[in-house]
């Protein structure tokens, strides 16, 4: 008896915790499907009735939009795709041999990833501004790169290092040569590892914000995570519409997240978990 | 497994020149420029002066810069504590719960991981909204005062308070389904012979539970550290771009200092401050994580 009364308590909390964590994001959606007189009441309206997708249409339509989805989709994949190819090299050099080096280059990997971007935003300005590619979407391409690589190597590492070596060996006692058997046993078996480390460093470059306000100024070379200020004005906050922007800028990036969330995610404990 | 000598250094050469050439060369290029006055003419002219550790100096006696690392190891401190705590139950919790509550806050907690943190800080803006806000209704009633039309930014401790409610939100996921997964590794039959000898839930928490974690809870409380002590977008964004001088944390005081005032040799010299306490914070995590990969032999 005592112990069902215990249960119910549980449960009742477990229930509480995850209205609390959810509602933000319930009330976001919400409000990007109300209409206008909903959103601004005194009493707030639990549900959207009627549903109306006005706030996003009117969301696609400020300025700008579209060219930053295209900007946003520019420098996501154009980083994506080299930097996918780059650490993919320095994986399998880390997983599969061991040279002189080879801690130093691990200590860098990991030691890069805990310096802060808003610190070494300053220099980087600097840089760019001295030879004028400050507003480019290049800079933000080549500065990006460097910070999805760290964390993409160490991921992938975790891949190749899970495929087990004999495979390789044996495939090279018949006969294949060491970078067929690679290409034939290995690359197969680790492709869904780069699948999901592709799109999870689409989801890195995608959020981030402090590179890209500092370094793109004009309003046709944003981001979306900068686009979404432009609701905000003197005059005030279309709430609304930010709502929509705000849920149209996460949707990507959720879909993908629950995508992979349980292939990547480990990596950055790794070290506390017995290999 | 027997390489040609080259080899591996050809594979990791692309990786080691992007990172070492853009995010190492600004790193010193960061430290040079803590040593040069570097204003608005000087960015005309693409060429600081040099001043030694002047501007180093010059933060250690100003009396905001004094105010700014206090705020910021506060505001730290209760990032870490609020998180780790609140995520620390939430994974007993789940232990605890039937398998469809586990199932729901498991998912709930992951849509809030995935959530991207500018959209986060946006939505909490909203439901911070002096007029419109829910949290202002909510308050007021279930009679916790009159929060009609309260700014919750006029009173920079009110202010942090909602800062850190976004930012621990958007850490709890992350911590709670680690150490969630964690406590699964927790031996079974450790707990069930501490129940036989008749331990408490709080002794076998203390004395089996704990031991487990510990790893676990150490890396997890210096990543913790790490990002919370540079937490920059949610203070940022959260006031509109434009924070007043109560709200300076010290990564939003070294982009103010040179991308509001021009002073970029200042800011620089607050960014190494930054830099520095924080390798002094990675170290132990970097330490952990490397020798766990050199234990495991690959």
């Amino acid at each position: 008896m005592r112990r069902s009364a215990l249960r119910v308590f549980y449960d009742g909390a477990g229930l509480l915790i995850f209205v609390v964590m959810i509602f933000p994001i319930y009330w976001m959606v919400t409000t990007a499907l109300k209409p206008g007189k909903e959103i601004l009441s005194l009493d707030p309206y639990w549900f959207p009735a009627p549903v109306t997708f006005e706030n996003f249409t009117s969301a696609m339509q400020v300025p700008f939009f579209w060219n930053d989805v295209v900007n946003s989709l520019t420098v996501v994949l154009s980083v994506v795709g080299i930097s996918i190819v780059i650490s993919f090299l320095a994986a399998v050099a880390v997983a599969r041999f061991g040279f002189r080096g080879r801690t130093a280059f691990i200590v860098m990997v990991i030691g890069v990833q805990m310096v802060p971007l808003n610190a070494l935003v300053i220099p980087i300005y600097l840089l760019l501004d001295s030879v004028g590619q400050v507003d480019s979407l290049l800079g933000v391409i080549a500065y990006y790169l460097a910070v999805l690589l760290p964390f993409m190597v160490w991921t992938l590492r975790g891949f190749v290092h899970n495929i087990p070596i004999d495979l390789e060996e044996a495939a090279m006692v018949d006969g294949a040569s060491r970078v067929g058997a690679f290409m034939r046993i290995v690359f197969p078996l680790v492709a869904p590892g780069l699948v999901a480390t592709a799109i999870f460093g689409f989801i890195q470059a995608w959020n981030e914000y402090i590179i890209a306000y500092v370094l793109l100024s004009s309003s046709s070379k944003q981001t979306l995570t900068i686009w979404l200020a432009s609701f905000t004005t003197q005059h005030g906050t279309d709430w609304g519409g930010l709502m929509a922007g705000a849920t149209l800028t996460s949707l990507p990036v959720v879909v993908f997240f629950l995508l992979v969330q349980r292939r990547v995610t480990g990596g950055l404990t790794a070290g506390a978990v017995k290999g | 497994m027997v390489a040609r000598k080259g080899l591996p250094y050809a594979l990791i050469a692309p990786a080691t020149v992007v990172i070492l050439g853009v995010l190492g060369w600004p790193l010193l290029d960061l430290l040079y420029l803590s040593t040069q006055h570097y204003g608005l003419r000087e960015l005309f002219q693409h060429q600081g002066q040099f001043v030694g550790l002047q501007n180093f100096a010059n933060i250690l006696a100003d009396p905001q810069f004094k105010y700014v690392v206090e705020v910021t190891l506060i505001f730290t401190a209760a990032n870490i504590v609020l998180s780790m705590t609140l995520a620390t139950i939430i994974a007993l919790l789940m232990e605890r719960v039937s398998s469809f509550v586990r199932v729901l806050l498991g998912a709930g907690l992951v849509f809030v991981w995935a959530t991207p943190v500018i959209p986060a800080i946006d939505l909490w803006q909203w439901m911070f909204d002096y007029e419109f806000g829910v949290i202002n209704w909510l308050l007021t009633r279930i009679g916790a005062g009159n929060y009609i039309h309260h700014n919750w930014f006029e009173n920079p401790v009110q202010g942090f308070t909602v800062i850190t409610v976004v930012v621990v939100w958007g850490a709890i996921p992350f911590l709670a389904l680690t150490l969630h997964a964690g406590l699964t590794q927790v031996p079974r039959e450790l707990i069930e012979a501490a129940q036989i000898d008749g331990a408490r839930a709080w002794q076998i928490f203390r004395n089996v539970t704990l031991p487990t974690l510990k790893p676990l809870l150490l890396v997890l409380l210096s990543l913790s550290t790490i990002w919370d002590f540079q937490v920059f977008n949610q203070v940022w964004v959260m006031l509109n771009q434009r924070p007043n001088e109560n709200y300076y944390v010290i990564s939003v005081f070294s982009f103010q200092e040179s991308f509001r005032v021009s002073q970029f040799g200042l800011g620089s010299a607050v960014a190494v401050v930054m830099v520095a306490i924080l390798m002094i914070i990675s170290f132990f995590y970097v330490r952990q994580t490397v020798r766990s990969i050199n234990e495991a032999g690959a």
